[in-house]
């Protein structure tokens, strides 16, 4: 079956990702945030009291479990991957202000951001910024910049400002379905770019929105 | 603690939930036990298809929310009564969409909605599902063919019963 099949459901798979996509991007519910389970509370307890032991008599080489510092890298390029299925097919709004609008656009989501934006120039690479628009994010708002080539191909900048004490990450790739992600970290935000091209091509763009981004 | 890696799968979690239940609280009652399970037993998870182990564990939910209830709806229904009163449309309607799904027997809702939203491959949803690959062909096919029907409009020839 397979390919034939597939096609033969395109239609189908396409309406019920239209349908049900927009999901991924809403903010998640409060009763949905993780508690531990309390004998994770115990275990924990347990573990401390034997970490202290522990220290107490060698010194420590304990390595330790993600903290909410290095989750937010581990979180960037899935959110950002998403954020760019969900609006990179739109053909009548992709983005929410007009690239014709720039000025408007980069000083709107600064100041929500609170942060001074810059938007790179992706033309040497055959990208033509479409525009931009505003996002829920993890904790906060998040700005996403959609570029275009002459054959429809879509790119999206995912920026999101950096909280304090949020571990910071050199450029890194990452796949998600057929997305792919670079992305960084630096003092002042999260970057992702995301698209359905090849690593390759990505790469060159990406080193040149890092390039632009972090002179 | 590692448990937090589940964080960045709720999005897909609800995703796959408010497909697959219908309605908004079920689905987030759905994916609020997943999350309460997942975490009790996440000590049993070995690193590998994290995305893979959550919905298997939303499926064993899913399914015991099934049998907690006497009847499962999508037998009650009068189909072609249904079908009667849905509004003919050219493109796949959103509110036609949805009202197939739900009556699409929940076995195949899954295959078809694991397929679609998570592009999973025959071998994952396998995984997922607990069900083996050639089970997870047959009931994609059937469901994906009955889902067409259904949006289309016409009414389903199978699992037909008349309620007088």
């Amino acid at each position: 079956m397979s390919r034939e099949e597939d096609l033969k459901y395109a239609d189908l798979t396409a309406a019920i990702k239209r349908r049900f996509d927009p999901i991924l991007t809403e903010p998640i519910p409060a009763r949905m945030y993780l508690k531990s389970p309390p004998w994770i509370d115990y275990a924990r307890a347990a573990a401390v009291l034997t970490i202290g032991i522990a220290i107490g008599l060698t010194a420590p080489m304990l390595k330790p479990a993600p903290s909410p510092a290095n989750l937010a890298a581990l979180q960037l390029p899935i959110r950002a991957a998403r954020a760019h299925v969900v609006y990179s097919p739109e053909v009548r709004h992709p983005v929410e202000v007009d690239a014709k609008d720039q000025d408007h656009l980069v000083k709107w989501l600064s100041k929500r951001l609170d942060i001074p934006l810059k938007v790179p120039v992706l033309v040497q690479e055959g990208f033509e910024l479409l525009g931009g628009r505003l996002l829920p994010g993890a904790d906060g708002p998040v700005a996403q910049f959609m570029y275009q080539d002459a054959t429809g191909k879509r790119l999206t900048l995912y920026v999101t400002p950096t909280r304090k004490g949020e571990r910071l990450t050199s450029f890194r790739f990452a796949k998600e379905g057929s997305v792919s992600v670079f992305y960084w970290i630096d003092d002042e935000c999260n970057y992702a770019l995301s698209g359905e091209v090849d690593k390759a091509t990505l790469a060159k763009v990406a080193s040149l929105v890092y390039k632009q981004l972090e002179s | 603690m590692d448990y937090q890696l589940i964080v960045p799968y709720i999005p897909n979690l609800r995703r796959y939930a408010r497909a697959l239940v219908g309605d908004r609280d079920g689905a987030d009652d759905l994916v609020q036990d997943t999350l309460e399970r997942a975490v009790r037993k996440f000590h049993l998870w070995r690193p590998g298809d994290l995305r893979a182990w959550l919905f298997s564990i939303m499926h064993n939910v899913f399914v015991n929310q099934l049998k907690g209830r006497k009847v499962s709806p999508s037998v009650e229904i009068d189909e072609e009564m249904i079908a009667a009163h849905i509004p003919t449309v050219d493109s796949v309607d959103v509110l036609d969409l949805e009202r197939a799904l739900v009556r699409l027997a929940p076995e195949q809702r899954e295959v078809v909605l694991l397929v679609a939203l998570e592009d999973m491959s025959y071998a994952e949803v396998s995984k997922a599902l607990g069900i083996p690959i050639g089970t997870v062909m047959s009931r994609l096919s059937r469901g994906r063919e009955r889902l067409r029907r259904l949006v289309e409009g016409e009414p389903a020839r199978t699992e037909l019963r008349v309620v007088q």
